[in-house]
């Protein structure tokens, strides 16, 4: 075990190096094909590195990890079976298929992808397992976000269900959050963001920095909101809350006559023909604005980048937190091992979570605007004009391209929202699941009907 | 069967294996997927809930409770079935056509058999990607509006031809009429032509003969086609939640949003209602129809 890291170590340093220099060099493809040479280069050590033992028997294993589409991506696995010499699979289901599965069929799942409120309910069900908090190698560079619950010395809202608050258990088999650092985690975040509005701004010409404009009647007919009714009700209540019209105690758990209100509005919304639809995936939400059904929508940050990349203007409004109302709507996807997970397997797993830490995934979901836990070591993945892009706020010295190499923005845009710090620091609310879920469901639904 | 019970009179016992042998397979698949399934569902109704998706064997008549004394239900319900009938109406009306033309005015038999056959051709592809499609043809910026703007028939796009119940019921016919055609145009084939010869030799209008020979002649293939068309919508959330834009909910979409929490006993008692109520409008169509003896005819 411990020759085995120790090699990794040295194979995750040398990265670094190679890969800084070939980040000076210029355009993009080249530090592409440079990360993915040095990836291999890494991959190819690391299997020679091991033992020869090992090395044969880890080729028998397969890792499942199971989640949804923006957070499971068979290109980061691809990668990963290719740097680690066994083989992952990715399997994409939706939010709540993947809970149902891992609850219901938890043998058919070695890694599930879960977000902070799905860790809780996996850990509540005894379907997880703790990930043991000393072998993880980069858990003293995850930012403190998830171990002290801030961020450069601001506190990151505990609203909703936080990534940090579902992320400690005392014991390994616990089924109780705990407050705090443990040696055991739920999960390990892996990528997360903070979402707002996206809009047209040919067709809307003010800036726009408020919840509240989602539901101003002069975009009525024109606008649309998320219908996946825990995360939709927090985005219609921060539109309520931006208007000045509730003041919710915790828009992440609230009570049923907040809930009341906010869907009650919702349907006076509906019924004065407010909405012209409401979505449930990214691709619908990319469609409904690329083609002119709605100008304004609670929508995710690649879906606006989307609609950008097919020539159509569209800008992710900047949602700072201003006299306690606005903020964004955080969520954060991390890596929870399935109890049934043991031996080599178990071994092979931790691996992937380390892996998954070492700065590959971070640099490439950095590139369609979302972040790593461990920022120090996506860094060295992206180029210093990505850096300063994605992370830093600062306008762009020459062309962005996704992850995939295609061209997304132009030198000298500049990201919506700001720099990193600026946009996590002024997260007002986490996706999360209510103790009033079933009643929220029910109203929802009658939103819905109505 | 009560042939070979016949037959095999003398022996019963073996008659008894025998018949118990030809239903053999069709048991294998539905004790297995489907009764002991239901039967899961049937149990989980009546079983409490803990707010983390676990079940708690407890018994309980809250879920029916809820189901029953919420207004949520009746709107849900009035919404699917207003759903479903539009969809009847529709499928009905042009299924009927389509099946009459084919088996009434198409002489040549091979070429009725091959303009059937055409009904079909949607059917090769899936019926996601056919109720997709609707989706540019309807949209504000569509095919359908930019053609009449184009002409100048509107100067403002028509948003009810798409995320409304107008194109959830456009999406509904458009899968659901093939299953409309088919039964009707086995009914209509099986019509001796010589009988509206007869009718109309014995100066029957053409209203009379469809009202007195044509329509019940056909009962049999309408009563089929309805049960297939009216069970699809009543079962469907998926076309309702695309096509309504998210504007528009159904019995089963709103079950669904209780199993995305893992709440699955107040979502087993809502499908066990939902069972019941399907199958209380399938007894009253085979009311009207003698189904077995259509199928043995």
């Amino acid at each position: 075990m411990s020759e085995r890291i120790d090699t990794k170590k040295v194979t995750t340093a040398v990265d670094g190096e190679v890969a800084a220099p070939e980040g000076v060099d210029g355009t993009r493809r080249s530090i592409l094909k440079g990360a993915a040479a040095v990836a291999g280069v890494a991959g190819a050590q690391a299997i020679t590195g091991f033992p020869l033992i090992w090395s044969q028997e880890i080729k028998n294993i397969e890792l499942r990890h199971v989640g949804v589409s923006y957070s499971v991506v068979k290109a980061i696995g691809d990668q990963a079976s290719k740097d680690l010499g066994f083989k992952v699979t990715m399997q994409n289901l939706d939010t709540s298929a993947s809970i149902n599965r891992f609850v219901t069929q938890p043998n058919t799942v070695d890694i599930a992808d879960v977000e902070g409120w799905q860790a809780k309910l996996a850990t509540k069900r005894g379907v997880l397992q703790g990930i043991e908090r000393k072998k993880i190698k980069e858990f003293e560079n995850i930012l403190p976000i998830f171990t002290k619950g801030e961020l450069s010395g601001k506190v990151v809202s505990r609203q909703g269900i936080s990534p940090y608050e579902a992320m400690y258990i005392s014991k390994p088999d616990a089924t109780e959050l705990h407050e705090g650092v443990t040696d055991w985690c739920t999960f390990l975040p892996q990528v997360y963001n903070a979402d707002s509005i996206g809009y047209r701004p040919d067709l809307i010409k003010k800036p726009i920095t408020e919840w509240k404009e989602l539901i101003n009647p002069e975009y009525k007919g024109k606008a649309a909101i998320l219908d996946v009714p825990a995360i939709g009700i927090m985005d219609a209540a921060l539109c309520f809350e931006s208007a000045g019209e509730i003041k919710y105690g915790n828009k992440g758990n609230m009570t049923k006559s907040e809930i009341d209100f906010t869907i009650n509005r919702l349907i006076e919304l509906k019924k004065a023909g407010h909405f012209r639809a409401t979505w449930t995936t990214f691709d619908q939400s990319v469609q409904l604005m690329a083609a002119g059904e709605v100008i304004i929508q609670s929508m995710w940050s690649p879906a606006v980048a989307a609609v950008r990349v097919k020539g159509i203007p569209c800008v992710y409004a900047p949602v700072n937190i201003k006299n306690g109302k606005e903020g964004y709507r955080g969520w954060c996807n991390g890596m929870a091992l399935m109890k049934h997970l043991s031996g080599k397997k178990l071994d092979a797993a931790y691996e992937y979570l380390n892996w998954y830490l070492s700065g590959w995934q971070g640099g490439f979901v950095a590139r369609y605007g979302y972040y790593s836990p461990v920022p120090s070591t996506a860094k060295k993945f992206l180029s210093a004009n990505e850096w300063d892009y994605w992370y830093e706020g600062k306008p762009a010295k020459e062309a962005i391209l996704d992850p995939y190499g295609v061209a997304m923005e132009k030198a000298g845009a500049k990201r919506d929202g700001g720099s990193f710090v600026e946009r996590v620091t002024n997260i007002s609310c986490w996706n999360t699941l209510m103790d009033e879920a079933q009643y929220m469901n029910k109203r929802w639904n009658d939103f819905k009907v109505a | 069967m009560s042939s070979s019970a016949d037959i095999s009179r003398p022996k019963p016992a073996r008659g008894n294996i025998a018949s118990w042998f030809y239903v053999s397979p069709l048991v294998l698949v539905l004790v297995p997927f489907f009764v002991v399934p239901i039967l899961v569902v049937l149990v989980a109704s009546f079983l409490e809930n803990d707010a983390y998706g676990g079940i708690v064997a407890n018994f309980t008549l809250a879920n029916y409770a809820s189901v029953f004394t919420s207004a949520l239900t009746w709107k849900l319900y009035l919404s699917t079935i207003k759903f479903a009938v539009m969809t009847w109406v529709l499928s009905l009306g042009i299924g009927f056509w389509i099946a009459y033309f084919l088996v009434f005015h198409v002489r040549n038999q091979l070429l009725a058999i091959g303009l059937f056959l055409l009904c079909t051709v949607p059917f090769w592809t899936s019926n996601i990607i056919r109720m997709i499609s609707w989706i540019p043809l309807l949209g504000k910026n569509g095919l359908v509006n930019s053609a009449l703007m184009a002409t100048g028939v509107i100067d403002q796009p028509l948003e009810f031809l798409l995320f409304s119940d107008f194109a959830v019921v456009v999406a509904y016919a458009h899968q659901l009429t093939i299953f409309m055609i088919v039964p009707i145009f086995n009914a209509m084939s099986r019509i001796d032509k010589r009988t509206l010869e007869a009718a109309r030799d014995a100066g029957a209008s053409r209203l009379d003969i469809m009202r007195h020979i044509v329509v019940p002649l056909s009962r049999n293939g309408i009563a089929l086609g309805s049960i297939f068309v009216l069970s699809i919508v009543m079962g469907d959330f998926f076309v309702v939640k695309v096509m309504s834009g998210g504007g528009s909910a159904s019995v089963v979409s709103a079950l669904f949003e209780d199993i995305a929490v893992l709440q699955y006993p107040p979502a087993a008692a809502a499908a066990v209602v939902l069972l019941l109520v399907v199958v209380v409008m399938i007894a009253l169509i085979l009311r009207t129809v003698d189904v077995r003896k259509e199928l043995a005819r």
